[in-house]
């Protein structure tokens, strides 16, 4: 372990904006060398100490991503990024902790700072959490307990060792290597993650979590997660993200594939707050994420929820694929945009197995100089007997310098299926301000409290402890967008 | 003590106020009536502070400060309250929470202690009683899907919460029958004190039945033609408002 470590917060982050996890922690890191080629790929296979199967694996993805190209359909724009000059790996230095008592206590404080304490006796009760800094992950609590029930929660790269016939059945199943530019170049170069496997019948016991925190400059976050739920089990599970303050830009390319069988819930809910970048769109973490769940078994079901603040650009549509029959995908999502910040976020819905239901209730919020657009698919497949969707998009403008933009894409092959689709735009009405005001809130405290009834649909489908979390975080960053 | 001196104002290049001068003393409560579009309304956004309404001269001065250049919810925090003719639907915003912000903004302002959800739930619980609303307002949307009776009784209930030192009731009267305009009396009544006064805007000398007026003034194309004690209004239900916007 590194012996001198200091955490140094630079305090004046807190106070210049607005944003409160813009810290920075000094720790001892080893990083590769920058720039991307099959020799790096090589690197972070061996330093995970891999199997020639996932080396493979790799190598196949790498030379896929190779060959595609960034996709140009989004409503963002952004100078073009420089893979070369991006770091692919970046972790504490030294061995591994192998447990809590080992882990850097400045990492510790980073976390009990971001509000995760990871030492048990002082954690949100109920909720096991992982947390993942920079290309590791450097802890996760509440194994044991988790373990009695069968339930496997750790770092993706353990279970590749502990457990490789689950990873190597799942990984890659439901987002293949190719799938897009930035899933294949996850594959290649993924550092880290989590793995959850709830095994079948089982209610898992605890809220599961995943905090990503990005530290180290100019280096890409590739983290890959995969959750299997099978026949009959259920789980809920969430992730939340923060980021350092800086002027480069930083890019986040994950990936997130869900597995339910027969009869199983996966419940997947996302904070998003990576740094969004300051006021004048400097900065900021470049969120290309590909999430997607596969509906496999009977009458399954996955539920995303997402409330998406942060990010300089945002780029992600958590998906289910409704293979089996009576399955049930859900989406639920607030994306909020202030300043320079640009969000394309949706979902897609694919109905494939008769009788499956999907739901799509969309809030986005955009202000400042913002761009939000809602990108929605729903196909339903030729054998989708009966088949139902529900789309909902509202979108709110604050201001007039913002944009709002919604696509729905519907492509439907079965004559017996039923799509409804609601959009609505709408801008704070000053009727609304001014009754708030009149009694007495101030006018940032009523815009929050208008914008935390436009996402009340969406609010409620998060775990308790969260929705609060969450109701502040969409508060807070829409600080100045009025007035 | 609220003291409006010949204010003037103006929505876009529409001259509605012109030359309102008016005084409450505490304690009082004034009863102002006029025809439609006279500028009562105008007047009560005046005195909030909405935007978009530009004083174009006078001042209004409330317990000796001038209120003109305060935000509505400084406004708020010196004690007044607007009872809206048209309350707003805020939709996903639940009452109870709604009230509670409201509350302890208004608490914070004025340096007294915030009330948690328990206390707050306590107070809320007997205010609506006094008003003989059922619990489950408190649950509801602000004002959405509330009939016009029930926005009203809102209105009153938020009164009752805040404790104000000025309630300025714009037609709050209108659309409640008759049991709900005695409750509604009620609650103004219930809050008369020295420390207390109103200005109850209506069209029908039946809401001052139950809630006697200090004194009544007419207000006609932004100027008030007329004041006098309660029988003015007697004498406005006979006749009607002719004869007196020529003044
Ligand atoms: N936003 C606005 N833009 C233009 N004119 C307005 C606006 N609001 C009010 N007015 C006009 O100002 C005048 C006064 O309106 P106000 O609502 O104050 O009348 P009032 O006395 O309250 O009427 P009522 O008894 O019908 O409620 C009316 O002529 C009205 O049309
Ligand atoms: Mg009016």
């Amino acid at each position: 372990m590194s012996a001198t470590v200091e955490t140094r917060d630079t305090v004046e982050t807190l106070t210049a904006d607005k944003y409160k996890y813009g810290f920075t922690t000094d720790i001892a890191m080893e990083e590769f060398p920058k720039g991307l080629n099959e020799d790096i790929v090589r690197l972070i296979s061996a330093k995970k100490n891999e199997p020639d199967w996932l080396l493979a694996w790799r190598l196949k993805a790498f030379a896929l991503w190779r060959k595609l190209e960034e996709p140009a359909w989004a409503h963002i724009t952004h100078p073009p990024i420089s893979y070369d000059e991006l770091y692919y790996y970046a972790a504490p230095s030294g061995p591994a902790p192998k447990s809590l008592e080992e882990v850097d206590p400045a990492l510790l404080d980073m976390y009990e700072k971001l509000g995760i304490p990871l030492n048990e006796r002082a954690a949100l009760a109920g909720v096991a959490v992982d947390a993942v800094f920079d290309s590791v992950s450097v802890a996760t609590t509440f194994r044991e307990t988790l373990a009695k029930a069968g339930v496997i929660f750790c770092p993706i790269s353990e279970a590749v060792r502990e457990h490789p016939e689950l990873v190597r059945k799942y990984l890659g199943s439901v987002v293949p290597i190719g799938d897009n530019f930035f899933a294949a170049l996850n594959a290649a170069v993924f550092s880290d993650g989590s793995f959850v496997y709830i095994p079948k019948g089982v209610r898992c016991p605890m809220e599961l979590s995943t905090y990503f925190r990005i530290n180290a400059r100019n280096t890409g976050q590739f983290e890959r997660t995969l959750i299997i739920a099978d026949e009959g089990a259920s789980v809920s599970y969430l992730e939340g993200c923060t980021a350092p303050q800086r002027d480069e830009n930083q890019l986040h390319a994950a990936v997130v594939e869900l597995v339910a069988l027969d009869e199983a819930k996966i419940k997947y809910s996302t904070v998003q707050n990576w740094y969004p970048g300051d006021a004048e769109g400097k900065g900021g973490i470049y969120n290309f994420v590909t999430k997607r769940g596969a509906c496999r078994g009977r009458n399954s079901k996955i539920s995303w929820t997402q409330v998406e603040t942060g990010s300089a650009i945002t780029w992600k549509y958590p998906s289910c694929v409704l293979q089996g029959d009576g399955s049930v995908g859900e989406f639920y999502s607030v994306a909020l945009t202030h300043n320079h910040q640009q969000a394309d976020t949706g979902t897609k819905m694919v109905h494939i197995g008769r009788n499956t239901t999907s739901t799509i209730i969309s809030k986005g919020i955009s202000a400042g100089h913002s761009n939000n657009t809602y990108r929605g698919l729903v196909k339903i497949m030729p054998n989708a007997s009966g088949a139902r969707n529900y789309t909902q998009c509202d979108s709110l403008l604050i201001g007039d310098q913002c944009g709002a933009h919604t696509v729905p894409y519907i492509e439907s092959r079965n004559a017996s299926a039923k799509v409804e689709h609601e959009a609505t735009t709408s801008k704070i009405a000053e009727d609304q301000l001014f009754y708030c005001r009149s009694r007495g809130l101030s006018e940032e405290d009523a815009v929050g409290l208008i914008v935390n009834g436009f996402c009340k649909d969406v609010l409620k489908e998060l775990p308790m402890e969260f929705a609060v979390e969450a109701q502040k975080l969409l508060a807070v960053s829409l600080e100045g967008s009025v007035g | 003590m609220l003291e409006i001196k010949n204010l003037s104002a103006r929505i876009g290049d529409k001259d509605i106020l012109r030359g309102v001068t008016l005084s409450v003393p505490d304690g009082e409560i004034h009863a102002i009536m006029g025809p439609n579009g006279a500028g009562k309304s105008t007047l009560s956004y005046v005195l909030s502070g909405r935007e978009g309404y530009e004083v174009t001269g006078g001042e209004v001065i409330y317990n000796g400060q001038d209120i003109l250049a305060l935000t509505p919810e400084a406004r708020a925090a010196a004690g007044m309250f607007l009872a809206f003719q048209y309350p707003v639907e805020l939709p996903g915003v639940g009452n109870a929470n709604f009230l509670r912000t409201a509350l302890n903004a208004v608490r914070r302002a004025r340096g007294e202690a915030e009330l948690d959800a328990v206390a707050f739930l306590k107070l809320a619980r007997a205010a609506l009683k006094n008003l003989s609303m059922q619990d489950d307002m408190l649950k509801r949307n602000v004002n959405v899907g509330f009939s016009g009776g029930e926005k009203k009784r809102n209105e009153v209930l938020q009164m009752a919460l805040l404790q104000p030192g000025l309630a300025i009731l714009d037609e709050t009267d209108s659309g409640l029958d008759i049991d709900a305009l005695k409750i509604v009396a009620e609650g103004v009544n219930a809050l008369r004190s020295p420390a207390f006064s109103a200005l109850v805007i209506t069209h029908y000398q039946r809401l001052l039945d139950y809630i006697v007026p200090d004194k009544v003034h007419v207000l006609a194309a932004g100027r008030i033609v007329r004041s006098g004690g309660p029988e003015l209004a007697l004498e406005l239900e006979a006749h009607g408002y002719a004869g007196l916007e020529v003044a």
